[in-house]
């Protein structure tokens, strides 16, 4: 079967699924007697089971099956929810995501589950006999022969007209082959002496040997059982024959028992279904609490992009033909359209935007796997999870978190003795929050740990040759705090004091920038620590100061640019070859991007100054001679695709309101 | 016995005629207004702005080191799409659509062109009409040599 198509999809759900269990995991964990949660979680690995095992994921279908019989126990209040079982429960659902994992990256998702299946049939096990007892009985009901009301009458009847009714039980030896044949040679033995009322397995069964070396038959006859005996004995290969009159009470009172059962078996699925409308009410609840969402590649929103930008530019025509034309109608017309446009635009700018709680929600479990591990106590609290950011730094961000959040645990947050003799809570608490300010989106790690000590930093920066010691009484404390970003502060031993508290911090520096973000970090010595991450809302969208160079026009970010000036031609000073400027106090050299890019000059600038856009990578400055400013301009990025990679001193490119396309300067590349 | 038939996209260059395959050509544009990116080879004009995507322009006449020609009413930017790379080729002109059987391919003779012998698949012999077919991948081939031009800040 063709399934590759729907592999994504499963991708996709599966995770989500499995991130859903882990949620309502944590919070049954808190409430232990909630059912509701427990309901949440059995449908979630219930959907999740019958998905992998359609897929043909065996392993995945099997773990999730028993563990779905676990919630079920738990469920009907046979086993109660206790750390140890939910540390199991927990484990297997790292064992799922790992097997999703696997098959997202186009393994076949297979994995020794054994050891954690049958830690979850331990739990089950206890309270499930129940159930087992009555499967046993199911299996021997079914091979005994049953009987409906016609055959009872039958049967009563033959009994009145004197007829012998036997139940024959038919044993062939094991190393009979043709066992069909056999059957078939006893049931026409028995024809020329009777009547075969009934067979278990059914005769059809027993036509292509659907049945072990035994078989049952009711029959009808006028001779007597030891000749019965014979009749059947004389055929080879028949193992043995009992014969059982046929009780008619017994029979009768069985039924009756079956009734019963069956009444209550009617009975409990009444149960069932009156269960279920309330199960069906609460799922509608969270499905109404869920909005409702479709997938969409993103590639589709690129492109509903390109397209909406160039319905924009010939937007811009149309208003400037309308107001040549002065034609009252049509300006109306285009007025209306620009509005609805500028909606329009909006809209798909926002539907690239994902609350980032689709990255802090991994979290919660890692904390409480984490500070398990470490022997902490542990609140993690989590603020504004609703923060909505631009699907491309989602995806890149998860990382760096992890990374901050781990630090934090493993450094920030002291032991839970140490916490109380320092007269502390004994629960640490750590902070994570997301929240918007202007065009940035800020998220916040805070803890109120041990805080930083400005000595042993200072102590491990001189040990690693990061500062020397001349520099180190100088710095202020922000700067002290910001040397554990330093790429070789960290080192490879594994630290557990507070001067460990550089491991990997440099690489999530260096992500969060290449993000056009910022990181810093801020510690009051006792308090705790907070490292603060500011994020561009969005990597497409940026804003940016619009210059000339001659005839062309370049973009340069805005995040980049500290500020403009116009510098008279007589400020420009000379410092090794190098034209340099002095401004603010500070000698800045300058870059003559005419030059730089060697633009074909047509006229000469003869006034008296230069336009310099001053702009900075981290505490370095650059003055870039510019020919003019056209103002500052929210743009769109656009990557100049597979075929001009490493263009220098160029990130990308955009399309301006008149349909030409202007680059984008880089200036990190231009500063070194 | 039917042989295969391959549609090409046939274009001037230098009065000479070349074909690109009609699969891995996406459109054929009129020449406007290209965007000069700097300090890349000489033969990359630019970027345009080709419905909302910014596409690189090859000049191939500088591609294959002919003498540059001003651009007139009847020049063009074919389209080309060839693995994950989508790039404009400015040709003299593109008339055409033809059917090449390819039995009438033939791999390419030593002496042709030499400028343009690397780039060369095979020569389309039609009647008396000598068509180029390219080898796309390798225009497409660029040696990243522009040069890393940084600025000491002290």
């Amino acid at each position: 079967m063709e399934l590759n198509q729907y592999l994504d999809l499963f991708i996709d759900e599966s995770r989500e699924h499995l991130q859903n269990i882990n949620e309502n995991l944590l919070e049954l964990e808190k409430e232990p007697t909630n059912l509701a949660i427990v309901n949440e979680i059995f449908r979630s690995a219930h959907t999740l089971k019958g998905m992998s095992a359609t897929m043909g994921y065996e392993d995945l279908a099997n773990l999730t099956h028993q563990m779905e019989n676990v919630l079920d126990a738990i469920r009907n209040n046979k086993i109660s929810v206790s750390s140890s079982i939910l540390d199991v429960v927990f484990q297997s659902i790292d064992d799922l995501e790992a097997m999703v994992e696997s098959i997202s990256t186009g393994g076949d998702g297979k994995r020794d589950v054994k050891e954690i299946v049958l830690k979850l049939a331990a739990i089950e096990k206890g309270t499930e006999f129940v159930e087992e007892t009555i499967e046993v009985k199911n299996e021997s009901d079914q091979l005994t022969l049953r009987y409906d009301e016609y055959d009872y009458t039958v049967i009563e009847q033959s009994v009145d007209q004197g007829f012998n009714v036997f139940e024959i039980k038919v044993e062939l030896t094991a190393s009979c082959i043709l066992k069909a044949a056999r059957s078939f040679m006893v049931f026409e033995s028995l024809e020329q002496n009777g009547e075969i009322l009934k067979s278990n397995p059914s005769v059809d069964k027993l036509e292509t040997e659907q049945f072990d070396a035994v078989f049952y038959v009711t029959f009808i006859t006028k001779i007597d059982k030891s000749e019965v005996k014979n009749v059947i004995m004389k055929i080879s290969e028949i193992h043995n024959v009992e014969i059982t009159s046929f009780d008619l009470n017994r029979i009768k009172q069985e039924s009756e028992q079956k009734e019963v059962m069956n009444e209550i078996a009617a009975a409990k699925k009444e149960v069932a279904v009156t269960v279920a409308p309330e199960n069906e009410q609460k799922n509608k609840a969270t499905a109404q609490s869920n909005s409702k969402t479709i997938r969409v590649n993103i590639e589709r929103l690129d492109i509903l992009m390109n397209l909406f930008e160039e319905l924009v530019i010939d937007r811009g025509r149309l208003e400037q033909i309308s107001r040549d034309l002065s034609h009252g109608e049509l300006q109306e017309t285009v007025e209306r359209m620009t509005r609805v446009s500028s909606d329009l635009q909006s809209i798909i700018l926002n539907m690239r935007m994902v609350p980032i709680d689709t990255v802090f929600n991994r979290f919660p479990r890692m904390v409480r796997q984490l500070s398990k591990d470490l022997n902490k106590k542990i609140d993690l609290q989590i603020i504004g999870a609703e923060t909505e950011l631009d699907r491309t730094v989602i995806d890149e961000i998860g990382d760096p978190l992890v990374h901050l959040i781990r630090n934090a645990l493993d450094h920030g947050i002291e032991k839970p003795e140490v916490r109380v003799s320092k007269g502390k809570p004994e629960t640490g608490t750590v902070e994570l929050k997301a929240f918007h300010s202007g065009n940035h989106v800020f998220i916040e790690v805070k803890e109120d740990g041990a805080g930083i000590s400005r000595e042993k930093v200072l102590e491990k920066a001189i040990k690693n040759k990061i500062v020397t010691e001349q520099q180190a009484s100088t710095l202020t404390d922000k700067q002290v705090f910001e040397l554990i970003f330093a790429s070789g502060f960290s080192t490879a031993e594994v630290l557990s004091d507070i001067s460990g508290r550089g491991v990997g911090l440099d690489v999530v520096k260096s992500k969060i920038e290449s993000l056009g973000g910022t990181v810093s970090v801020d510690s009051i010595l006792g308090h705790g620590t907070t490292f603060s991450v500011q994020l561009p809302l969005t990597l497409s969208i940026i804003s940016v100061m619009l210059v000339e160079l001659q005839k062309e026009k370049y973009a340069i970010p805005l995040s980049s640019i500290i500020e403009t000036a116009f510098i008279k031609k007589t400020d420009i000073m000379s410092a090794h070859n190098q034209k340099v400027i002095d401004f603010r106090g500070k000698v800045v050299p300058l870059l003559f991007l005419n030059d730089l890019f060697n633009v074909p000059v047509e006229s000469d600038n003869n006034t008296d100054g230069i336009s310099v856009v001053i702009v900075r990578k981290g505490d370095k400055l650059a003055g870039l001679v510019v020919d003019s400013f056209i103002g500052q301009q929210e743009i769109v990025l656009k990557s100049l695709g597979n075929y001009l990679t490493n263009v220098f001193a160029i990130s990308g490119a955009t399309i301006l309101g008149d349909g030409q396309v202007a680059l984008i300067l880089d200036c990190n590349a231009l500063i070194k | 016995m039917m042989s295969q038939v391959e549609k090409v996209i046939v274009f001037d260059l230098n009065n000479e005629e070349y074909g690109i395959p009609v699969k891995n050509v996406k459109s054929i544009e009129k020449i406007q207004f290209i965007t000069r990116v700097p300090k890349v080879n000489n033969f990359v004009k630019g970027v345009i702005n080709l419905r909302g995507v910014v596409t690189p322009i090859i000049d191939l006449r500088l591609r294959f080191n002919l003498e540059e020609k001003e651009y007139n009413e009847r020049t063009r930017i074919i389209i080309v799409t060839f693995e994950d790379k989508e790039v404009g080729f400015i040709v003299d002109s593109a008339n055409d659509v033809i059917d090449i059987p390819n039995d009438c391919v033939e791999s390419a003779p030593e002496v042709v062109g030499e400028q343009v012998h690397d780039y060369i698949e095979g020569i389309a012999k039609l009647d008396k009409r000598l068509l180029i077919i390219l080898d796309l991948e390798k225009v497409l081939d660029i040696n990243d040599d522009a040069e890393m031009n940084v600025v000491e800040v002290k």
